[in-house]
């Protein structure tokens, strides 16, 4: 059995004349953490959006869990893959719980009622999130990484096989861009879902990463490990600037330093 | 968790009973108060049939002030409604459909039906609703490629679609000397006298299902707060359920229009007292906004008729005079 999470081939899209996406083809196995990076513009959000269906693909095949996406049934997708987009803006005053406990809506029948067990399985996400203490807090009152934690939270109330972040740890401090990253190694670990994330930090990328997709114009520049995708030359091509590509200091993944002019050596 | 959230049908059924006791009593007062000054122990001695019935004040709580409350009531819960579903689609907790001018469009519909001679249902109704789908897809075609429509931007619109529904309106009335619109003034600050008990009948045929349908609808309305992209990949058919929604708040708008005219702000009002209370969840919110937008309307339309000691206000005046500073108040505290 191919055991698969994602697998594209030949993914294509265009708005308009446009074309944001061309060819891209990749493979994400169960249980992975899977990281698309790439320049702004590069289309990395046009496939987030495909893939979380949110998009109908134009052109190829998009398959999940060895299955054609679009022979899911709305609902049926939703139990299989989560969401988790970049911003969220709500200007009414939902608690922590309540929007925790909208992760069980494609599992409520006509009248979307929860019950008791949907609610057991919302406390277990909050716990797991460790946002019990936050648990009535008004969204509005929390800090951007406490929000991240609430729609990661919903999320996993999902129940997916699959998440999909977009950029997660943008505008978040340091402590809570490892604390988030941490956060999805532990469902990978524990949970065996499938992470697939878009980010725009290609060392943070590199240190969690199982697989990297590099995009550059739509199309694949490199996939594999991140040792193979994080080198001087595909950096340089794909984001056109000076960077010096080392060994972390914690070993075994690449560390990428970005080189100002004043210290460039190359002219 | 040591702190257990309540179970959302526990809390469905507490809010609505307990709107529908405050519901019960707003008809009593309403069927009991009036001008006619009968004393309260009349009054229930003759609902109660303990008394040999006094054929007047008999004829006066059953004929006219039973269905008016009922007007009321149905009214009221339809415009709270309206303005909880725009609320939620809009994703701006200041919209309203007599803000927005959904309502003056509405009018300008059903003072064409008036004039053309069509008889108040299905006639004006549908008049009524052909102006509110106009006005509307006006508002739509004006806020699209936006994901939400700043503020300020729909509120300045909803103005400006308001001035001209307005301008249209005071226009018909000018040119035609038609007596069906002797009272056109009346109307348009919002008119429940108009009830007996076969109109009220007819508006309740025409509320209860597309009550039905926004609670079918509700839990998807809670979604789509949390911004289209997230609720489609909920499992929600935004499509279906946005224009399922515009629909029957449109037609739920267009009948009480036609019917009572202009009454506003009541969607602003009972929506956000009942946020308030009972939080945003719309699965306790909708039939909150029945039972609570009925209580509300039956409450504003009692002081209209009693105030005054020269006759009755339109009650669109109590309204207005409630709600335009709340949005005011509202309008600047969100801005800030």
């Amino acid at each position: 059995m191919n055991k698969a999470a994602i697998t594209a081939k030949n993914l294509s899209h265009s708005f308009g004349e446009n074309i944001v996406l061309k060819n891209v083809s990749f493979h994400v196995p169960r249980g992975d953490f899977f990281i698309i990076i790439g320049p702004n513009g590069s289309g990395k959000t046009t496939l987030m959006k495909i893939i979380s269906g949110i998009l109908k693909p134009q052109n190829g095949q998009l398959k999940i869990l060895n299955r054609s996406i679009d022979q899911y049934h709305r609902k049926a997708l939703a139990r299989t893959i989560a969401f988790v987009p970049q911003m969220n803006f709500v200007d009414f005053p939902f608690t922590v719980t309540e929007i925790v406990l909208m992760g069980r809506s494609p599992y409520l029948g006509m009248l979307g009622l929860e019950e008791d067990n949907d609610l057991e399985i919302a406390h277990q996400a909050i716990a797991f999130t460790d946002l019990e203490n936050l648990a009535h807090r008004k969204l509005d009152q929390l800090s951007g990484g406490e929000q991240q934690r609430v729609f990661i939270a919903r999320a996993i109330c999902q129940e997916p096989d699959i998440i999909l972040l977009d950029e997660p740890t943008a505008s978040l401090d340091l402590a809570y861009q490892v604390r988030i990253m941490d956060l999805m190694e532990q469902l990978k670990t524990e949970k065996g879902i499938s992470v697939v994330m878009v980010s725009h930090d290609v060392n943070l990328a590199a240190m969690y990463a199982d697989h990297l997709l590099l995009l550059h114009n739509g199309q694949v520049l490199c996939q594999g490990l991140p040792d193979e995708v994080i080198t001087y030359q595909t950096l340089e091509t794909a984001y056109g600037c000076t960077l010096l590509v080392d060994e972390s200091p914690l070993g075994k993944s690449p560390r990428v330093t970005l080189v100002p002019r004043k210290y460039s050596i190359r002219e | 968790m040591n702190t257990k959230t309540p179970h959302i049908i526990k809390r469905v059924v507490t809010a609505s009973s307990f709107l529908i006791l405050l519901l019960g009593f707003a008809i009593v007062l309403g069927i009991s108060m009036g001008s006619t000054d009968s004393g309260i122990k009349d009054i229930f001695q003759n609902l109660l049939g303990t008394k040999e019935p006094d054929s007047m004040l008999y004829t006066i709580i059953w004929q006219i002030r039973f269905p008016r409350v009922l007007l009321a009531a149905l009214v009221g819960a339809a415009l709270s409604l309206g303005g909880l579903v725009f609320q939620a689609l809009l994703r701006n907790p200041l919209a309203e459909p007599y803000i927005l001018g959904i309502s003056g469009g509405s009018a300008i519909g059903a003072i064409i039906g008036i004039l053309a001679g069509l008889s108040r249902f299905p006639g004006v109704t549908l008049t009524a609703f052909t102006g509110s789908i106009a006005t509307l897809l006006l508002i739509l075609a004006m806020s699209s490629g936006q994901t939400i429509l700043k503020k300020d931007a729909l509120l300045l619109s909803g103005v400006m679609v308001n001035a001209f529904c307005a301008a249209v309106i005071m226009f018909l009335v000018s040119i035609t000397q038609d007596s069906r619109l002797h009272n056109i003034i009346f109307w348009l600050m919002g008119d429940l006298s108009l009830g007996d008990m076969k109109h009220v009948g007819i508006l309740a045929a025409t509320l209860l299902p597309c009550f039905f349908l926004v609670f079918w609808l509700s839990n998807p309305m809670n979604l789509l707060l949390m911004g289209k992209e997230m609720a489609q990949t909920l499992g929600v058919n935004i499509k279906a359920v946005t224009f399922t929604l515009l629909v029957a708040t449109s037609f739920m708008v267009s009948a009480t229009v036609s019917y009572c005219g202009l009454v506003g702000f009541v969607g602003l009002v009972m929506p956000h007292m009942l946020r308030l209370v009972f939080g945003p969840d719309h699965r306790v919110l909708v039939p909150a906004c029945i039972f609570g937008g009925g209580t509300y309307m039956i409450f504003c339309d009692l002081v209209a008729r009693t105030f005054s000691k020269q006759g009755e206000m339109p009650v669109g005046v109590i309204t207005a005079m409630i709600g335009a500073p709340l949005f005011i108040y509202l309008l600047k505290r969100s801005s800030r």
